[in-house]
């Protein structure tokens, strides 16, 4: 159906430190998300979940392997073959475990800034701001600044502006962990609708078993090595997981 | 999106204050400079103001600002004589201190040679020129002596008939016009006891020797007033001022005047530079480096300043770059926010400065030249203090942001 994966990975390792030091934080996580396809990414904490999305962000370059984005090789190695600030405004929206949002914007202008740092104009940019925002359940909260939005407003708005640019990739670290049960689900819908709509490819790391149903695609990782797993599989890995940490290094 | 004014809207408190104290600190290096111009100002100003082109002062004297000088009052006569010379004028000069209110008033006495000078010249903002030989004075108003004041100056009693406006030495003492005659007075003034024993020791060294033992009627006249004495010299005056001529050649005028034994003659440059070099030069030195000193301690507080507020902006900076912010956007952050508080810092300085310079007991002279040369110092040290937030800012990654 599509000529390229969204999203596709091979034997990816990140390595910390040497010698008696070293860590292996990911070991050949291969993986392919297409265009359209919604995957969630469980395993318990210090599987290397993050780690892989960081990776697959071109915020963290892995140690080796290759990641490719829409059929274009960005990363061999350590090596990045773009730019990869530039290919993350245009390509993919990400979003933190924790909301980040710029501490001296509002809550619009955290939405607006990632569209006008890839030359949107400043009229569209901001309605489209406020239909994001107004879709998320924030929109009256569009002027206020961070510390003024609870920990859930913050992270929606994080969301919006991931999802600002219609991005061809979207990632999100347990994007919901700070949302209700009834509002995370929504936010995983959005992304499943968002995947098929736009045709993006979307990776989210969760812990959150309520909402597993929505993906369609499930990987577990484990010990820096991801399998494919089915959602009745993880749920029972989640289950399983004792520690109940946000599974994020 | 311009993020520097975001930045600044949202922490706007703040930048207020930290702008307002590099508005205070330019505002003194500002100072600074008035005052070192102010100095060159009062140095130069007597003597632009006289209008003299040459100075005629006692032989090897370096002329009446710099120290004594004493020369006859007949020089004018013989200066007037020169051909070329147009006007030849007396001119008496020196720093009194009395006490008036209990507190200490010091002055510049400069004498004006009445009748030919009446002190037209002054820059007068209020009052006349003097009117009459006597009694009269013409005061600047840093003196603080109102029009009408009537001041006790040794044995006599002076009426204040004019005020100028900013007429000061080079100690900034305020300068106070008298006629020639007053000058002196005010100068030569001695107590009657004084007057009395000098008299009574001029007779008495009189009755010591032959002539005197023999010619009562000249012990008699020992013992009377000075002026009475022919062999006694009339009070001296500081130097003569003359006025060359219109087509006459003034080198002719120096060369006549040089080969008199007992003067020195300056024309109006070298007088000028006898002030700045040797008056002034040491403060003006010491203000200047200390002006230089001031502006690159303004630098190194902005530079501090700046890097304190990009550490504060370190999260946001790398999410920023998590989102995909290129380099310049960022870079434009913090050189934005350094530019507008140094514009903002100068623009404080220099409105703070028109209100509080009049106060300074020194005059302050803020020149065109000098405000535009500040404003690009304040444009090149805004840059280069901004140069250590940038590096921080730079060398900060995305993943920082990952880290809550």
């Amino acid at each position: 159906m599509f000529a390229h994966p969204a999203i596709e990975t091979t034997v990816l390792t990140k390595v910390y430190g040497s010698g008696h030091t070293e860590v292996v934080a990911m070991r050949d996580a291969t993986l392919c998300v297409e265009p359209g396809q919604c995957a969630a990414l469980i395993g318990p904490s210090g599987a290397g979940k993050s780690t892989f999305l960081t990776a697959v962000g071109l915020i963290n370059p892995p140690t080796a392997g290759q990641i490719r984005i829409a059929g274009q090789l960005v990363m061999d190695g350590p090596r990045a073959l773009t730019d990869p600030r530039r290919f993350r405004r245009q390509h993919i929206g990400y979003v933190t475990q924790k909301a980040n949002l710029v501490g001296f914007l509002t809550a619009r202008e955290n939405v607006e800034l990632a569209m006008r740092l890839n030359g949107v104009s400043a009229s569209p940019a901001r309605r489209r701001a406020l239909e994001l925002l107004d879709y998320l359940g924030v929109r009256e909260r569009a002027d206020g600044y961070p510390p003024e939005l609870s920990g859930g407003e913050q992270q929606r708005v994080a969301i919006a502006r991931a999802l600002a640019n219609r991005p061809g990739v979207v990632l999100a670290d347990e994007p919901t962990a700070a949302l209700d049960g009834h509002r995370g689900r929504q936010v995983m819908e959005l992304f499943q609708k968002v995947a098929h709509e736009q045709g993006a490819g979307i990776i989210v790391v969760t812990h959150d078993q309520r909402a597993l149903d929505v993906f369609d695609v499930i990987y577990e990782m484990e010990d820096g090595v991801i399998r494919r797993g089915s959602a009745r599989a993880a749920e029972a890995a989640l289950a399983g997981a004792s520690d109940g940490g946000s599974g994020s290094t | 999106m311009n993020l520097a004014s975001r930045d600044i809207r949202h922490n706007l408190g703040r930048f207020a204050l930290t702008t307002l104290g590099i508005g205070t600190l330019l505002m003194i290096v500002m100072g600074m400079g008035g005052i070192y111009r102010g100095l060159i100002f009062e140095a130069t100003m007597l003597v632009d103001e006289v209008g003299a082109d040459l100075w005629i002062v006692q032989r090897a004297t370096r002329g009446p600002f710099a120290e004594i000088s004493r020369v006859p009052q007949t020089m004018v006569d013989r200066v007037a004589a020169v051909p070329g010379v147009e006007q030849a004028r007396q001119f008496v000069y020196h720093t009194v201190q009395r006490e008036r209110d209990g507190k200490p008033l010091r002055m510049a006495v400069l004498g004006l040679d009445w009748p030919v000078d009446k002190g037209a010249w002054l820059p007068l903002v209020a009052g006349r020129a003097l009117a009459q030989n006597h009694f009269e004075m013409i005061a600047d108003r840093v003196l603080k002596l109102p029009l009408g004041e009537r001041l006790r100056l040794g044995k006599e009693t002076y009426t204040v008939v004019g005020l100028t406006q900013g007429m000061t030495d080079t100690s900034g003492n305020g300068f106070a016009f008298f006629t020639v005659q007053d000058a002196q007075a005010v100068q030569f003034d001695r107590p009657g006891e004084a007057i009395r024993l000098e008299r009574a020791a001029r007779e008495a060294r009189t009755g010591t020797v032959d002539i005197g033992k023999t010619q009562p009627a000249l012990l008699e006249r020992a013992g009377g007033p000075a002026a009475g004495i022919p062999v006694l010299p009339p009070r001296e005056i500081s130097a003569v001022i003359a006025r060359v001529a219109p087509g006459a050649d003034d080198s002719a005028i120096v060369s006549t005047l040089s080969g008199w034994a007992d003067v020195t003659v300056y024309r109006r440059e070298a007088e000028n530079d006898l002030l700045l070099l040797g008056v002034v030069e040491k403060a003006r030195r010491q203000l200047g480096l200390f002006r230089v000193l001031l502006t690159i301690v303004s630098g190194i507080i902005m530079a501090l300043i700046l890097y304190t507020l990009t550490l504060d902006k370190l999260h946001d900076i790398a999410l920023l770059k998590l989102i995909g912010a290129p380099n310049r956007t960022i870079l434009g952050l913090i050189l934005q926010q350094a530019l507008a508080m140094g514009a903002l810092g100068y623009g404080i300085a220099y409105l703070l400065g028109l209100r509080l310079f009049p106060l300074f007991p020194r005059r302050v002279v803020l020149t065109s030249d000098d405000l535009v040369q500040l404003a690009v110092v304040v444009g090149g040290i805004s840059v280069l203090a901004s140069l250590l937030g940038i590096w921080k800012a730079l060398r900060v990654q995305p993943n920082v942001a990952l880290m809550g």
